[in-house]
Formats: C-alpha cells, structure tokens, sequence
C-alpha cells in the first residue's frame, strides 16, 4: 500500500496584552458588558479615523524577533475588504505584502530531536467583534473585542533551505506550544486558548511520499485547546488518506471541528477564493523602523523557553521531562533558576520544585507569584536537610509552612523545635526504652524476622516526634538487635 | 444697522462685536433671519440649528460682559457642510442612508471652531458623501445657485458656497476631494480654500477618498479665509495623516504685495473647452499681478491631463472601501431582509443578513454613489488592481513630480478655477462626462497635496467665475499674499447677488 504524508500549515492569532486596542484607547479586556469597551474609532463611526498603537507595535517587533524574523525597514498597513456584521468598517485594517515579520523559524523537539520550523510572516491586525446568536432567529454584536490588537504568525511551506515544515499532528501541536511559550516568555500575551486570546487554524493536505507537489488542503476552525489541534489535525490526515486510497477526491473547503463527535464537518466550500481586495490604508501612514531601534529591541529579549531548556539540561544535568516542567512558565523557570545558581545541587532543587512546589500549586489553584514562597527558602531548607538538621519528611512539612506563610525554613524549624536530633546518646536512650517495651518482637526480630527493622524504626520515631536522625536510628537499632 | 448685519465678513463682525456696538445675540439672530428670509430659495440647508447658535451668542455675550477678550471668530456664525460630524446634531452627508444619523462626537474642525466661539447656523446640503460637481446628487434636495437660482451652486460643498454667498452665514466650512470647495466658491463668486493635505485633520470628517480629502474654509473675502485657517489647522494626534508642523499666523500674510512673485500660467489648464471669456478674465487676472509686481510666463504640465482619470481611479476605490460601512447594522438606514431569507447561508440559498446588506445600500445609496462604488470596487479586484489602482497611483506620483518641477521655477500657478461658470440645473445631468469636467483645473492640486485657492476675479452673463492660484505644499502664506493683492485691487468679491 502507497505512503502518504500530511503536510501542515499553520495560521495562528494572538490576541496581544497591551492596554488600549490597536488603533484607539479603548481597554483591552476579556469579556464585559456587551459593546462598553468601544468608542468611534473601534465602532467604524462615520469620521472616525484610526491611530497606531506604538505599544502594540513594539510588542509585535518582540514577537517577530523572537521568532527570528527580520524585521524589513517599513511595513505598511492594508484594508482588507469583505461584509461581515462583526466587522464594524466591513474592512480590516490589517498587513498584507510589507508585513512586519518576515523569514523567521520556531525551534520545536519532534520526539526529542530538533526541528527548526519555518514562518514565513508575522503582521498585526485588529480583531473583530463578536456575533451573538440567540433562539428566535436573532443575532446580536459585541463590539468590545473589536479593535484588539492581533498578531497573525504563518507558517510556510515548503521551506526554505535549511528549514523544516509541520508533518504530523503531534509537530503541529508541539509547534503551538513552543509558540505559546515564547509569547508567555515575552509577556505580550496571555495566550489562552480556551478565550480566544491563541487561535489556531491548520491547514491540512497530504501526498504520496516522496512527490514534492501538495495535495488538495483543508482548513480546520473551532479548535479551541492544544488537545483539539492535535485530535482535530490527526482526524483530518486520516480522512484525506482514506479518501485517496478509495480514489476520492480531496474537496478544498473549511472544515469545522465538532470536539464531542471528535470529526470534521464541511462549513463552506471555497471553491472561489474570497476576494479582500487589499490596498494601502489611506488614514495611516507607513510605518518605518531604524536599525538601532529594532537592535534595542533584540538586546532586551529575554532568555527564550528553548535556550533555557537546553541550558538547563547542559548546565544543570536535567532530564527533557523535568526541565520541560520547569521551563513551562517563565516565572517557574526564573525561580529554578535562582535556585539552582545558588545551590550545589541542582537536580535536587528540580524534584523538589517539579514535585512539590507543583503538587502545593495544584492543590492551592495559585499561581507562583501569588505564594511568599522564595528560592532563597526553598535553598535554605535544602540546606537544613544537607546539615542533617531535619531530615526529609520533615522538610516536607515545612516546604508546605513556607509556601503557605512566607516564613523561612529555619524560622518554621525553630518556631516548631523541628530539629532533627542527630546526638547518640539521646537517640540510643529511645531506641533501649523501645526494646525494652517490645520484648516479642525482639524476640521475633532475632529469630529471623527481619522486616520488623522498620516497624521499630517508626517506634523510635514516633518517640522522638520524626525528628530523630533515620540513619542513626537504623544504626543503632541494627546494633543493638543484632549484638 | 442691525438689519444688513448678516452682510458682513468675519473682521467686520468681530470690530462690531469689540467695540459692544452689536451683541452676538444680534449677529446670530439677523443671520438666522436671513436664513428665514432667502432659504426656501437657495435650500442651502439641510439642518439649521437656530436655537444651539442662540445658546452660543450668549455664552459669547456673557464672555463679553465679563471683560473677556474675544478671539476673531467669537460669536461669529458658521455653516458647516454635513459630511462633517457634529454631536448631537444631524450629519446626513446629503445621504437617505445617513438620513437619521446623529453623531456621538464632534470632528476636531467642530470642535476647533467651537473653542473659537464661533456659532452654529446649520448643516449645508452637497452632492451625496460629496460626490458630484452640482449639488444635484443630494439624495435630499438641490441647491441654488444665489446669483441665478436656475444655474447649481458648483459641488459637491454647493450648499457652504451658497449660504455664504447669500449672506446665511458669515463665513463655512467645506471639503475638497476633487475641487469641492474651490469649484462652488467659483460658482457662487465668494473665496474657498483647500489647504495641503495634513493641514488640517480630517477627524470627523465623513470620509470620501481619504487620500485626497481636505477640510477648508469658504468665505467673503481672503482676510476671512485666513482667520478661519488659523483657527482649523494644525496637528491632530487622532488623525495620522495630519502634518506635525507649525502653523504660521495667516493673517500676517495679508500683505498687499507681490512684487518679485513668480507666476505660472500652464497651458494645459486652459484646454478642456475652457470658456473663452473665462480665459480672458484669468488673463486679465494674471496682467493685473504681473502690473503690481510679479512676473508671468506661460508653463506647461503635461501629466496634468490625465489627472481626471487617475482622480477617477483613485476616489471611487478609496470610497468603495469608506462606504462599505454603512450597512444597516449599527446606525442609519437599515431596510428589512427580503422574506424567504435564512438566518444561516446555506447552499443555494441567500442569508437575511446579506439581504439587508443589500436592500439598505440599494435603497440608501443614490446612483453617483453606487457607480463610484462599483468603480471602486473593479479597479481594486485580483486581477485588475495593477492594471488599474496601481498604475494610477503612478501617474499620481508623476503629476506629483511636475507640480513640483513647477514650485522649483515658480511660487505660484494661476488657473481657472472651472473652465466654466454655473451651468443650469438639470444641464449637465445626462452627461457625466461634462459633469466631471467641472472639476478638470482643480483636481490637479488634491492629486498633489498641494494648496489652492478659488477668488472671484469677473462675471460672465452675471455668473461669477473663479480664478484658481496653487502654491507648494505647505506655503499657503504665499497663496495667501497672492490672493489678498489681486483682492485689494479689484471689486468683485464686494458685488452680492440679489436675491
């Protein structure tokens, strides 16, 4: 049987953070009473003209750089003209053939090994409203997202020279989040899926393997998580397969993904391309960028989630998986970070950060910065457990004391006499009264019941209230049961 | 004295008004007599605000009394063309698709003149979203022209033009896309301005063709214009396109003086069939400066004969995409889905919502505007862009280059403002051509950017004609001093039509 391969593109669009929409001072902000974020300028009023966010701007430069784009000296904006009630103009003011961005690549691991894939433009836009549909036959807008800054990121295939396209679901998917990360990293977007501040919409086609021609692609709306992408995307490459091996044909058309049936359904045929007829906006003026000002900008990209990964693997010994977690939020990261540049052993930091601190987040619903807790904390409770001043289980209790009230380790241990007590004699008085109490297990002990060790082990700990030494408990216990 | 008060300029006004010799509760209540008097006539007018110029007047009397003193356009009243958005007021653009539309702000030109003191007589009539050279494509009414009432006031600012010249206002704002102040100043035989594109914000301004759109004044005389240019130019951080740069104080251009002044005459504006005794007042217009000072010769512009096409290219696209608002959707006319219309577009079938997409333009529109539309709307579409919007937008650039060859050899351009004085309504209907060739001498500078200024300079058969002066963008003081002389020297501007 022939071979096929899916060939992906990718159309996203960020809904950007900044504080007033793209051409007017209206608030950027999800949700609210319908059409109270709007003013002439994002209700298209007659007379109304629009102005640049410069903000905007520079968030969107962030982005493109830090998707390795070149940013061309002037990019210029154009109206793209079609009907549609949530469309207050019924044109867009977007980009279209001097873009922003241009000829920039996203790093993503396609099972651990590096991709570099392509994007062949980052351009900004302007959202548009929101239609209500209601029973009885109507329809109502919501202009409050009308005007949001948008940024729209292409992919593009093929690729050029040295440069990789999306071939699977599973890329595809891992594409977004590497996307997402970095936009989370630049701070200029909350990217959330789930409201509509990321959208993503494929497109799919596949080939036999080995031709270079593409095969007839399909588009695919309402994916509204990163799970969708990838089940909507791995729904559509099996469909078109199986059409071909019955020698269908593949129709072009937008297809919608119905999430509880988990297929693709037809929306509309595109059997004509829609006709925006662009031109230059004539209320806006191009826009022109000096090298000096594109340079500051990229002196003060921070770190970007794939440099950070691949650091904290090298740097600090980490495994993919562990380093993945931490490096999924920026706050995270900077945290493990601190730590770990201050403290000897970084992989511990890792477990503690990857197991607790998570598990502490999970449980709480907050977020990082919203907990006291501090990296000079969490070193210096590891420390505690270093100097054999509490032991492990100890220390977990008070890494839960310290994300919950902001104290330091040593203040909790102190204030709670945690101490771990380490001395001999104090230990081997317990551990006498213990054999002296239990005289049958001894007995059972020494009669080869070995695995009775760590039934007196929790006696002497009970005793001691967990804050005996382990291994001088062990010590001594074997000592004296086997003398 | 009270009575002729309404026949005054904008200086003598503001003499009166610092000397307390009238109140402006007197200036505002003979224009709104006169209004009374000579409107059912001109219809100059599509809305007339009485009571809000009345509230105005007063708060200029109060300012008065208290010792205030009181800039030159305080209390003076002002018509202002209906593309221009007023709060609360109706602006219509002359369109039954805007026919009930009250705008939530006022443009920045309102809001200027306002702070100014100047008061508010009413809204004027223009050919529909100010397209058209006539009047006559009001979806309301047609204009008259106050110097014969069966020739059109020129267009598409018909209505500004005549109110001013029938003494309606003291002094009214019009835009000018294609000649639309110049021309009906021309017609109407009083003084219109279009200032380079970026002097003054076109915020709020209903948009035409926004790369060509300008605000500017229409006036009795050129000191007039010059106060009123003070008080509407200069930056505007809500409209990107307006220029960041000092504006000079035009009334200190108002220097009886051109000695040393280069003029250019080009030839090419005095083709198109222009009027022979149109030409010879231009000439005469051209010997009169040249006798106090300046020096004349004949020039040529070639690209300037294909600025009717290129206008006609660029305008309708740029307006294809400015009027695909109105819709029905959130404000103005909205006509009712045909029946047997889906909520959802399905195959073969048509949504309710594209049905009334179609009814509210096809009822809202009037036929100029929907042959721009169309126009519009082919020369932008895949496949003939290049051939069309693009190739125009290169010759525009060409012309650009031969307006400013000229400025490198002369300070100024002397032209006809229209090859022709009013024509008679209803004369030029069937023929759009002859239409559109109204606007032939004016379009140039729009193309350019670049300012003019329409100025009476002869009569025939009663008919005022208008003697167009350009300068480089930007030198509207040269334009200015031009003017004012050729003003000083001659009497036109002092003859009013009778009415």
């Amino acid at each position: 049987m022939a071979e096929y391969e899916p060939i992906i593109g990718m159309e996203v669009h960020v809904e950007l953070q900044t504080r007033s929409k793209m051409f007017c001072s209206c608030e950027v902000a999800f949700g609210g009473e319908p059409n109270t974020r709007c003013c002439p300028v994002c209700l298209g009023l007659p007379g109304s003209l629009p102005v640049i966010n410069e903000r905007a701007v520079e968030y969107m430069a962030r982005a493109a750089l830090a998707l390795n784009c070149t940013i061309p000296p002037q990019c210029i904006f154009h109206r793209k003209n079609y009907y549609y009630p949530d469309l207050p103009k019924n044109y867009q003011i977007s980009q279209y053939d001097f873009p922003l961005g241009v000829n920039g690549w996203v790093e993503i691991l396609a099972g651990g090994k590096p991709k570099r894939i392509a994007i062949r433009r980052v351009h900004m836009e302007e959202d548009t409203g929101k239609l209500l549909h209601v029973a009885g036959n109507r329809s109502y807008v919501d202009y409050n997202r009308s005007g949001v800054p948008l940024m729209e990121i292409v992919t593009q295939n093929p690729p050029p020279e040295g440069l990789d396209q999306i071939e699977s679901a599973e890329e595809a998917r891992e594409y977004l989040q590497r996307l997402r990360q970095i936009l989370l990293y630049l701070g200029v977007s909350d990217v959330k899926m789930e409201e509509g501040s990321m959208r993503c919409e494929p497109n799919v086609s596949v080939r036999l393997k080995g031709h270079s021609e593409f095969g007839v692609k399909t588009e695919i709306k309402n994916l509204n998580s990163f799970r969708s992408v990838y089940l909507g995307i791995d729904y559509e490459i099996k469909r078109q397969i199986r059409i071909l091996e019955q020698n269908g044909e593949v129709v072009q058309e937008t297809r919608r993904w119905d999430d509880e049936r988990g297929v693709t359904v037809p929306m509309r045929s595109k059997e004509f391309e829609q006709e925006y007829r662009y031109f230059p906006d004539p209320d806006l003026v191009p826009l022109k960028f000096t090298e000096e000002w594109i340079e500051k900008l990229r002196s003060e990209l921070p770190e970007l989630p794939m440099a950070k990964l691949k650091r904290f693997m090298s740097d600090y010994g980490l495994a993919q998986a562990d380093a993945e977690v931490l490096i999924d939020s920026p706050e995270l990261a900077e945290f493990y970070d601190t730590c770990a540049a201050s403290y000897k052993d970084p992989k511990t930091v890792a477990n503690w950060l990857t197991t607790e601190l998570l598990r502490l987040l999970n449980a709480s619903g907050k977020k990082l910065n919203e907990t006291r807790l501090t990296p000079a904390h969490v070193c210096g409770l590891l420390e505690l457990v270093d100097a054999g001043t509490i032991n492990r289980n100890t220390a977990k209790a008070v890494f839960e004391e310290m994300f919950n009230t902001g104290k330091s380790a040593a203040e909790i241990v102190r204030q709670k006499g945690l101490e771990q007590v380490s001395d001999e004699a104090a230990i081997e008085s317990v551990v006498n009264r213990v054999l002296e109490a239990n005289p049958n297990e001894v007995k059972r002990y020494r009669a080869g019941e070995v695995k009775l060790l760590s039934w007196f082990v929790g006696q002497v700990m009970r005793e001691t209230k967990g804050k005996a030494n382990p291994a001088t408990v062990n010590k001594l216990l074997r000592e004296k049961l086997e003398s | 004295m009270s009575d002729r008060l309404c026949n005054l300029t904008i200086h003598e006004i503001h003499e009166l008004l610092r000397k307390k010799q009238v109140s402006a509760r007197e200036i505002a209540e003979s224009f709104i007599r006169r209004i009374e008097e000579v409107d059912p006539r001109v219809r100059a007018f599509i809305t007339t605000t009485p009571d809000y110029a009345l509230k105005q007047a007063e708060a200029v009397d109060q300012a008065i009394s208290r010792g205030e003193a009181i800039g030159p356009l305080a209390g003076v009243p002002a018509a202002i063309k209906d593309n221009m958005c007023t709060r609360g007021i109706f602006t219509t653009c002359a369109s039954k698709i805007l026919y009930n539309y009250k705008p939530i702000y006022d443009a920045t030109v309102v809001e200027r003149l306002y702070m100014a003191g100047a008061t508010l007589v009413g809204k004027t009539n223009l050919d529909e979203f100010a397209m058209g050279s006539s009047t006559e494509n009001s979806g309301f009414f047609v204009t008259r022209n106050p110097w014969n009432l069966d020739t059109v006031p020129g267009g598409s600012s018909g209505g500004s033009a005549a109110a001013v010249a029938a003494d309606e206002c003291a002094f009214a704002l019009g835009s000018d896309t294609g000649g639309s102040i110049r021309q009906p100043a021309s017609f109407c035989g009083v003084v219109g301005m279009k200032p380079t594109y970026g002097r003054v914000s076109r915020y709020g301004l209903v948009a035409f063709a926004s790369s060509l759109d300008q605000i500017g004044p229409i006036t009795k005389d050129v000191t007039d214009c010059a106060i009123v240019l003070n008080a509407i130019c200069g930056k505007d951080r809500r409209d990107s396109t307006s220029l960041d740069v000092p504006v000079p104080d035009f009334t200190q251009s108002l220097r009886a003086d051109v000695k040393g002044l280069k003029i250019g005459v080009p030839k090419e504006f005095f083709g198109f069939g222009t009027d022979p005794d149109v030409q010879a007042a231009v000439r005469k217009a051209v010997d009169l400066l040249t006798e106090l000072g300046a020096h004349a010769e004949e020039t040529s512009m070639p690209s300037v004969e294909y600025g009717l096409a290129v206008y006609y290219i660029i305008a309708p696209a740029e307006c294809s995409s400015n009027l695909a608002r109105y819709d029905g959707v959130r404000y103005g006319l909205r006509v009712a889905p045909d029946s047997g219309t889906v909520t959802r577009q399905t195959r073969g079938s048509k949504s309710s919502i594209v049905s009334m997409f179609e009814r509210t333009r096809e009822q809202g529109f009037g036929a100029e505007v929907k042959q721009r539309i169309m126009i519009g709307t082919y020369a932008l579409s895949a496949g003939y862009y290049d051939a069309y919007y693009l190739k125009a937008q290169k010759v525009r650039t060409l012309l650009r280059r031969d307006f400013d060859k000229a400025f490198e050899k002369y300070d100024i351009l002397v032209t006809p403002t229209s090859p022709t004085v009013a024509f008679g309504i209803g004369e030029r209907a069937d023929d759009p051509y002859a239409m559109k060739l109204a606007d032939i001498c004016t379009i140039p500078a729009n193309l350019a950017g670049i300012p003019g200024i329409s100025v009476p300079c002869g009569f025939k058969n009663g008919l005022p004609i208008g003697l167009q002066i350009m300068a480089k963008a930007l030198d509207e003081e040269t334009l200015i001093r031009a003017a004012f002389t050729y003003e000083q020297h001659t009497e036109y501007h002092r003859k009013k039509p009778q009415l």
